[in-house]
């Protein structure tokens, strides 16, 4: 192995890397890490992963110490999220085992039943992922839109003042969202935006515009400005132009911070609870306060959890290979 | 097609001058070419007469109807980018209809000009392809093709061989030639390199600090360079041009025994030009030099090139002047042998020091 430098490696090299990388010394160590990366995202997900088993779980094995791995799969966390339940009384007891001897119970009732409870109703949580829904994506498409304009014209245009305006627009995140939170609610008492969803979608907008301004600005940039001319020569409207080639073109850009607008909506926590009590409550406040009966209901909290990463997890998915494919490969040679 | 007329057409940034007030009329079906230094303002004539730029005063009037303040699109023009600019997104095909699309062509005279404009440039094998796959010779014909297939009034044409591997250079020049023969557009074409510009130009219009510095067709910009700037510009190497003493019919260059006796015919000019201290600058061509054993200037071999089908002899004839003499490649010439030669008197040019014109050959004037 010593003597690499000078004999080079056993066989041929086929594929093209840098000298130094075919020997077994750098590539033992590329395996320690890789390896290690390895680990790390498996510590990243123990999260995820203990949330998974513990929607599983009956309440005497999520509380167990040391917590188990092995256990009796249950829906109990799911029956509890999606429905409002009351304890059955000593003396119906009897009349619900027969029905569910009958088979008249469906399963969410025979699992309701097994911890000795009847369920009265659906719960709010569905009302309160769509809420998120709507709240987030709303907020979501309408930053993108206008900061896709904004940063165009940054981008493109002379602008009077344009430096300062920008950094106007990026000194809106110097300060932690939450130090607003009482004017804003004040403000929001006052035009009556509380517990609406137009007041979220405002909010979440106002928040997530500056950095998809920043953001576009960037991937707009980069696309060269000789394509929107030849277009202009070639006959099209500065609009036309925009829509027929500086759209198509800047796809990646716009993938990658619908993305961060859509997280940053989605999970935000802080304002929702304060400025949102029942119409307009998103999923992340609710999920958090879930009480059950005598206790918190952690496998209820764990599978609201769940339900609550299967959105982002489609768009992130949906648009992956934007956010992956990174610089096109265009006409231009710079 | 179409001509098209610059009146004090100018463009400032702030206080600078990237175009001083410049005149230009450029016939129908001419290949005009603007040749300069980079940042001489070529470009931003081109992109002025494009619309892409607006001017900063005067009128810029294409087939006699003022268009200065028309929008590009509105201008019959097309333009080709030095970095080609083909649509990344869209296919070969697609980025050559695309003008004809935004005139809302029907169907069958958009198939009927892509067929066309295809078979003229022989690109019909890269239809389907994506330009980002296609060599940069075939990228530019597939720009060509896209300003072609328009028939716009006049071309436009920004270093378009510029980007491309020399190999690709030589042809794409003998196509585009070709091209305007065929077409007989006008084209306006915009280059640094004094090689292409005399190849492909009918006219040649030199550029330097903002303004024009002499209009003229290839022939006359080389052999009759109105001042020194394109006198030094033009060639590769530049004309020689060396600094004299003017009396009597005879030029006292540096060095000890450089006399060289002015041709008759340039007498009288040459004594109406350098009254006063008789200074003048002769400039000749190194062609125009012929090396012989009793030529009556006279240096010292101070390095030679070999270009293939000559030799460069760089001629040292005091410490600061040096000479580009062109010398026969079956002759080897060690640094230091001592050299003299003639000039071919119908190729030698005058020129003033001071305001650096040159002085004119022409009796009377």
């Amino acid at each position: 192995m010593a003597k690499f430098h000078e004999q080079g490696p056993r066989t041929p090299v086929s594929v093209s890397t840098r000298v130094d990388k075919v020997n077994p010394k750098y590539k033992s160590v590329n395996s320690v890490r890789a390896l290690l990366v390895f680990i790390m995202a498996m510590i990243g997900l123990i999260p995820v992963f203990v949330m998974g088993i513990t929607a599983f779980k009956a309440r005497a094995d999520v509380v167990s110490v040391p917590p188990k791995l092995i256990f009796e799969p249950t829906l109990e966390g799911f029956v509890f999220l999606f429905t409002n339940r009351a304890v059955v009384a000593q003396s119906r007891l009897v009349e619900f085992r027969e029905a569910a001897e009958a088979g008249e119970l469906n399963l969410f009732e025979q699992i309701a039943l097994n911890t000795g409870q009847e369920i009265t109703g659906p719960s709010d949580y569905v009302f309160r992922l769509r809420n998120s829904v709507i709240i987030a994506g709303l907020s979501t498409i309408i930053s993108v839109i206008l900061g896709l304009f904004a940063a165009y014209a940054f981008s493109r245009f002379e602008i009077p003042g344009k430096n300062d305006l920008l950094f106007f627009i990026l000194s809106t995140r110097m300060l932690p969202a939450v130090v607003v939170t009482i004017p804003l609610f004040l403000m929001f008492r006052q035009l009556s935006l509380h517990d609406t969803h137009l007041g979220m979608i405002l909010l979440y907008t106002v928040f997530n515009l500056s950095f998809a301004v920043w953001l576009l600005k960037g991937f707009l940039d980069e696309i060269p400005k000789e394509y929107e001319e030849a277009a202009l020569v070639d006959g099209y409207t500065r609009l036309q132009a925009f829509f027929k080639i500086v759209l198509p073109q800047a796809v990646t850009g716009i993938a990658a911070t619908t993305v961060f607008c859509l997280i940053f909506a989605w999970n935000e926590y802080a304002f929702a609870l304060m400025l949102t009590s029942e119409k307009a409550r998103t999923a992340p406040p609710s999920i958090a306060t879930m009480l059950g009966r005598g206790g918190i209901e952690w496998s209820a909290i764990a599978a609201g959890s769940l339900g609550f990463l299967i959105p982002v997890v489609i768009v992130t998915f949906v648009l992956r290979q934007y956010l992956l494919r990174g610089v096109t490969f265009g006409a231009i040679r710079q | 097609m179409a001509t098209i007329e610059l009146q004090r057409v100018e463009k400032k940034f702030g206080e600078l001058h990237a175009v001083k007030p410049m005149d230009l009329t450029i016939e129908d079906g001419e290949f005009i070419v603007l040749l300069g230094p980079s940042g001489c303002g070529k470009t931003t004539t081109l992109r002025m007469i494009s619309g892409l730029e607006a001017v900063s005063g005067g009128t810029i009037l294409l087939n006699g109807r003022n268009v200065t303040w028309l929008h590009p699109s509105d201008r019959d023009i097309a333009f080709v980018f030095q970095f080609f600019a083909l649509y990344p997104h869209l296919s070969v095909r697609e980025n050559i209809v695309f003008p004809l699309k935004a005139q809302r062509e029907p169907n069958n005279v958009i198939e009927k000009r892509l067929k066309d404009v295809v078979t003229l440039l022989q690109i019909q094998h890269l239809l389907g392809m994506n330009p980002g796959k296609l060599s940069s010779g075939d990228q530019q014909r597939v720009a060509l093709a896209r300003a072609l297939v328009r028939r716009p009034a006049a071309f436009l044409m920004d270093e378009p061989l510029g980007a491309l591997d020399a190999e690709f250079r030589e042809n794409m020049r003998a196509e585009i030639k070709q091209l305007h023969i065929d077409q007989k557009a006008t084209t306006v074409y915009v280059t640094h390199d004094q090689i292409e510009a005399l190849a492909m130009g009918n006219r040649i219009v030199v550029m330097s600090d903002a303004e024009i510095k002499q209009v003229g067709t290839p022939a006359e910009v080389y052999n009759d360079p109105a001042n020194l700037f394109v006198a030094r510009f033009i060639g590769s190497p530049g004309m020689n041009l060396v600094k004299g003493r003017y009396s009597e019919g005879v030029v006292h260059l540096p060095g000890e025994r450089n006399r060289y006796q002015v041709p008759s015919f340039w007498r009288d000019n040459l004594d109406q030009a350098s009254d006063g201290d008789g200074e003048v600058i002769l400039g000749f061509r190194p062609e125009a030099a012929q090396i012989s054993e009793d030529g009556e200037l006279s240096g010292e071999v101070y390095a030679t090139d070999m270009h293939g089908a000559y030799t460069m002899l760089h001629l040292n004839i005091n410490k600061h002047d040096i000479l580009h003499l062109r010398g026969t490649r079956l002759v080897y010439y060690p640094i230091g042998t001592p050299v003299s030669f003639n000039l071919q008197p119908s190729m030698v040019r005058f020129f003033h020091p001071r305001d650096e014109q040159a002085i004119s050959k022409e009796m009377g004037k």
